[in-house]
């Protein structure tokens, strides 16, 4: 096995580059593009042109409170010192005071990532293997009405709002035509998510159905590939059973392509939960981001959006990985 | 005509279609199969129902949009059709009154999104190299904001405004169609007749205009028509939170908002602007697909 410091020396051209080489790149860059995201984040939220400050505060502050607030954001400092104390903070967890009122931005956000977390998690538990059901299904019986009816109805879904969708089920089982479902989810500040089942149900049945519309499509559209590829046509040429080709053959080639999608799918549902947490007033991070956008609750705001933006590209990233994994099979 | 001998455009060289090329062929012939297909003509209908309402609307609204009416969450029927919303206005001429909005703010932002797209697509793979490592990275950066969390950072700082939220929404949308783009343009910038020009010393912006951007058109049309649908989703969906238009004017996102406490009471305040968002979304959805087909991309890649 040579040594990296030779491959890197030598680059072998037409040969592509190992996998594992590729996929540590691929990371490093990923890093180097967080690290960007970050810059950007702060760059606009602290740096913009215009006093910070001043933008908070609104216009009837007083120079003092302008200065107060100054200070404790540490904008009278070099923007680099700033931009390093921040990610500093960021990364070590601490992260500064809401404006709000006054508590730890930790203490405000953390919850909030775990109960976003629990609403995604769960979301993601039934959306891989519905869709994966649904898509291998539809895709055996292609064109019959069944896959015709799912073929419409997810390229609706596609298109939809998420809380078009949200308000159509809290308008279906929260009122007066099926009232067996609470339509607002509030969860008190230090219980656990799992203890209010119900107040779960509806969020986490607006992200399914949103996920299993879109990754039950993409594993459709594998599974066509699959099925049509040479490997799988040899197999049924040999006269091996209907059972054994679909289960032996074409459903593993089938999940191989589709798994990068399966991150894609998460990447979506944390741009779901955002919306889907206002709609039913969920306590998660996306409700948390919302209000601290309303209420120039800075530092709250910075550290919502860094987690939700590593998390969605992280999951970006995972697709990716994914993909290149599935192709060196 | 500019006296270029552009060697005979391979996309007009093979009007039979068919084979590879098919992809490549693009403009409206493609649009004009596109709409003869039932599905689109359906969208079509859709699409020209909720036009008319939203253009012909204001005109016919029976009160201001913003004026209390009534008691609020009435229900529907005598003066009020569609009865009124949680504040006592009438919902038909908030209805009526607030489309307009939605609609300017989703053509804005998605053509926004495809101009600059373009722009650093075509510049990524023109340029290739570092230029090409620099903005494709720098699209990555962008790309890692979901969509409404990054039109919700700078709205925070620059405060809230009809026109910046399009804009915003434009710009999260460039990335994806600048990598779409950029795929595209890549072979045609390979072909023979791009070397050729280039070779002969042609101006990089003429290049691009006259020689890329038509063999990237098929794929342009179908981003186009696709980012159109998720524009109208997305700025539905920030009017919904609030980041749209100031609250007493009317818009059909705003509404639901507005409303959502009063739906066990009234529902009609939030499922007609429901009802009209899913119209487009489903209108749109089925011209878009249809020009997707048409050009030939393959089905369950959305």
């Amino acid at each position: 096995m040579p040594t990296p410091t030779t491959r890197t020396r030598a680059p072998r051209r037409g040969s592509p580059p190992a996998p594992a080489r590729r996929l540590l790149r691929r990371l490093l860059i990923g890093v180097l593009v967080l690290l960007l995201v970050s810059l950007l984040l702060f760059l606009v939220t602290q740096a913009l042109p215009g006093d910070v400050a001043r933008i908070v505060l609104g216009k009837d502050a007083t120079a003092d409170q302008v200065a107060d607030l100054r200070q404790r954001l540490g904008l009278d400092q070099p923007l680099v010192a700033q931009y390093w104390n921040w990610l500093s903070g960021m990364l070590t967890g601490q992260m500064g005071t809401s404006l709000e009122n006054g508590e730890p931005v930790a203490d405000v956000v953390g919850p909030r990532i775990f109960n976003s977390f629990a609403l995604g998690f769960g979301s993601m538990v039934l959306i891989i293997p519905i869709a994966v059901v649904v898509g291998v299904a539809t895709a055996h019986r292609r064109d019959s009405a069944l896959d015709k009816a799912f073929v419409a109805v997810s390229s609706l879904f596609t298109a939809l709002p998420a809380f078009v969708v949200g308000m159509l089920l809290i308008a279906l089982f929260a009122t007066s035509v099926l009232d067996v479902l609470p339509g607002v989810s509030t969860i008190p500040p230090g219980d656990l998510p799992w203890w209010y089942p119900a107040e779960l149900v509806l969020p986490i049945t607006t992200l399914t159905l949103m996920g299993v519309m879109y990754l039950g499509r993409l594993v459709r559209a594998s599974f066509i590939d699959a099925m049509n590829s040479e490997y799988v046509q040899m197999a049924v040429l040999k006269g091996l059973s209907g059972r054994r080709v679909l289960f032996r053959h074409a459903l593993p080639n089938a999940l191989a392509a589709g798994l990068p999608a399966a991150g894609l799918v998460a990447a979506v549902t944390i741009t779901g939960v955002v919306v889907v947490e206002y709609v039913y007033s969920y306590p998660g991070l996306g409700t948390a981001v919302v209000s601290a956008v309303n209420s120039h609750d800075l530092p709250v705001m910075q550290a919502g959006i860094l987690v939700l933006a590593t998390a969605y590209y992280a999951f970006n990233l995972l697709a990716d990985v994914l993909a290149v994994v599935g192709r060196n099979r | 005509m500019t006296g270029v001998p552009v060697a005979v455009d391979p996309v007009v060289a093979d009007p039979v279609g068919g084979g590879p090329r098919e992809a490549a062929r693009g403009g409206l012939p493609v649009l004009g199969r596109a709409v003869r297909t039932g599905q689109a003509r359906f969208g079509l209908a859709l699409l020209a129902a909720v036009g008319l309402l939203v253009v012909v609307g204001p005109f016919v609204a029976p009160h201001a949009p913003d004026a209390i009416v009534g008691r609020p969450l009435a229900g529907p029927g005598g003066e009020f059709p569609l009865g009124t919303d949680i504040l006592g206005r009438d919902v038909l001429s908030r209805l009526l009154h607030g489309g307009v909005h939605l609609t300017w703010m989703a053509v804005l932002a998605a053509a926004l999104g495809v101009l600059l797209g373009c722009v650093v697509g075509l510049t990524a793979a023109y340029r290739g190299g570092v230029v090409d490592a620099v903005l494709m990275r720098a699209m990555d950066v962008l790309l890692s904001f979901p969509e409404i969390v990054f039109v919700l950072l700078f709205v925070s700082v620059l405060g809230r405004g009809t026109l910046l939220t399009s804009v915003l929404v434009g710009v999260a949308f460039t990335p994806g169609v600048s990598r779409v783009v950029r795929g595209a343009a890549l072979p045609v910038i390979g072909s023979e007749h791009v070397l050729w020009a280039r070779a002969n010393g042609l101006p990089a912006g003429r290049v691009l205009l006259r020689e890329v951007l038509p063999g990237v058109i098929s794929p342009l049309m179908v981003e186009a028509g696709m980012r159109l649908v998720w524009a109208v989703s997305a700025i539905a969906s920030l009017s919904y939170l609030g980041f749209g238009i100031a609250p007493p004017g009317a818009d059909w996102g705003l509404m639901v908002g507005e409303n959502q406490d009063g739906l066990a009471i009234a529902p009609l305040p939030v499922l007609a602007p429901v009802a009209l968002i899913l119209m487009v979304a489903l209108g749109g959805n089925l011209v878009a697909e249809s020009v997707a087909r048409s050009v030939g991309r393959t089905e369950g890649r959305v």
